[in-house]
């Protein structure tokens, strides 16, 4: 691997420094899950590497009346072993358990997700369905960014350099409402998706019409799409097949995925229409019981 | 090249201190400064699995993780299973049920199965799997080792 030094700070106002010192030069550690492959393969060539994972900020788990936050740095299994966050957040539980295997979860975070900003990152889906956003660090202080704003491309953000993510935060939960993340993929576990889908609804107290949803589709375009469309055409609506097929129709509209070794455009926009229909109704399921 | 950093790790439940490049990661360090060969590289980009070791009681893929992020961790690898002689109830089970043929997957199966049991004692079949996705085997076929680690659990179910 290329040589680089390795700084680990102990505080947010360190790190933020020691990015802003070695602009261009300095690539995040989170659980290097990405990272350190990348680097043997030579895609990034840093001078210096920063641990950010000693960092109090970046290790924040906490919820409450107010919503849920998450430190950028939090790896996977700590996400998924707090109950109250499987409840309530489903669907970014539901990614965080199919993040690689068991070796990959001990360490991959739902912040180096993010930031490695790939259209099949397995958590982006459900971060935007469960409307999250991102607070962002940089020497003129923080900034807040919605998670459906901050993939710009593959493999790009928003992140200008000299800056880092801090946290995610999770607006609380309506009564009446959860989520679900699925991806379709050839075996069972450790793949990248074919095409995944996160969804959100809120139902109203009888639990026969929608009151609002939120829907984002993964591998079918250069970054994870938020089909704002397709929810919103949830809206309203009874709880009913007519209603969903009718959104997973607008789904597909919005999805412009590729043909690669995976699966060719046709066969994904097929799924794009099969997964919006099964986690809505899986979504709608659990918002029931 | 960047100065070489001394780590201090507890290995085996023996403290051990090191000299080792920011670039090296945790498996190299293992392998070629501790002397501890029983971990394996595959392929080297955390696919696999053989390279797996317990870092403060988490499975890792030794080879993503750097050796100077270990600084103050416990880690545990295949050689500090056994006691003397006496060999580990799930290496037991492995060599009992023909968990093993060629070898190379073994150790970081075994540690892999080592936390699966220590948060889940009676595993279903269906939980074993999954939990042994990031272990590839190219052997086995993998039935056998889903019974090793059966087998594996009723042993330190019993305490034998
Ligand atoms: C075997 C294997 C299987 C995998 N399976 C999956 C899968 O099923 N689904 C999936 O989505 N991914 C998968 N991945 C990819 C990877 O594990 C995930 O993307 C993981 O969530 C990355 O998190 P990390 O903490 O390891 O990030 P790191 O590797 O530490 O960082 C990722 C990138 O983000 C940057 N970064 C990290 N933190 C910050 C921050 N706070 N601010 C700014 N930049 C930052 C880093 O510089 C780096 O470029 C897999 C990887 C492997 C090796
Ligand atoms: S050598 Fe580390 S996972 Fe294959
Ligand atoms: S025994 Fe040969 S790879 Fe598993």
């Amino acid at each position: 691997m290329k040589d680089f030094e390795y700084e680990q700070p102990q505080s947010l106002a360190e790190a933020v420094q020691l990015v802003q010192e070695h602009q261009g030069a300095a690539r995040l550690l989170a659980g290097g899950t990405d990272l350190i492959d990348q680097v043997r393969m030579g895609r990034y060539q840093p001078d210096y590497v920063i641990d950010i994972k000693k960092i109090p900020e970046l290790n924040v788990l906490e919820h409450s009346s107010e919503g849920l936050r998450i430190g950028a740095a939090v790896p996977c299994y700590k996400i998924y072993g707090d109950k109250e966050i499987v409840k309530q957040y489903s669907a970014l539980t539901d990614s965080c358990t199919i993040i690689g295997g068991t070796q990959i979860q001990s360490r991959a975070s739902v912040g180096g997700n993010l930031c490695n900003s790939g259209p099949a990152g397995d958590s982006i889906p459900s971060l935007i369905a469960l409307d999250a956003t991102c607070v962002i660090a940089g020497s003129q202080g923080e900034r807040t960014v919605p998670v459906a704003d901050f993939c710009t491309g593959p493999g790009k953000n928003v992140l200008k350099p000299g800056e880092l993510l801090v946290e995610l935060r999770f607006p609380a939960r309506p009564a009446h409402s959860s989520s679900h993340f699925r991806r379709f993929i050839p075996r069972n576990e450790m793949d990248i998706a074919v095409v995944s889908v996160g969804a959100s609804v809120v139902l109203d107290d009888k639990g026969e019409t929608i009151v609002s949803a939120r829907i984002a589709l993964g591998a079918v375009g250069p970054k994870v799409i938020n089909a704002v469309e397709a929810a919103d055409a949830l809206a309203g609506q009874p709880v009913n097949e007519d209603s969903i097929q009718k959104a997973a129709e607008i789904a597909i509209s919005l999805a412009t995925p590729i043909t690669d070794m995976r699966g060719t455009k046709e066969y994904r926009l097929h799924l794009t229409g099969v997964l919006t229909k099964r986690v809505l109704l899986k979504a709608i399921e659990r918002a029931k019981a | 090249m960047a100065k070489k950093r001394i780590v201090t790790a507890e290995v085996n439940g023996k403290t051990e201190e090191f000299l080792c490049q920011p670039r090296q990661t945790l498996s190299e360090v293992l392998r070629d400064v501790l002397n501890l060969t029983g971990t394996k590289e595959g392929c080297n980009n955390g696919n696999c699995g053989a390279c797996t070791v317990i870092m403060d009681g988490m499975p890792v893929n030794s080879c993503l993780v750097l050796a100077v992020e270990a600084d103050g961790s416990k880690i545990e690898t295949i050689e500090g299973l056994a006691e003397g002689e006496t060999l580990h109830p799930i290496q037991t089970s492995f060599l009992e049920n023909a968990g093993l043929q060629c070898g190379i997957c073994t150790p970081g199966l075994i540690m892999s199965v080592k936390t699966l049991l220590d948060s889940n004692p009676d595993p279903s079949e269906e939980e074993i799997r999954f939990y042994l996705a990031g272990n590839l085997c190219r052997c086995t076929g993998y039935d056998k080792v889903v019974r090793a680690v059966q087998d594996a659990a009723s042993k330190c179910q019993s305490g034998s």
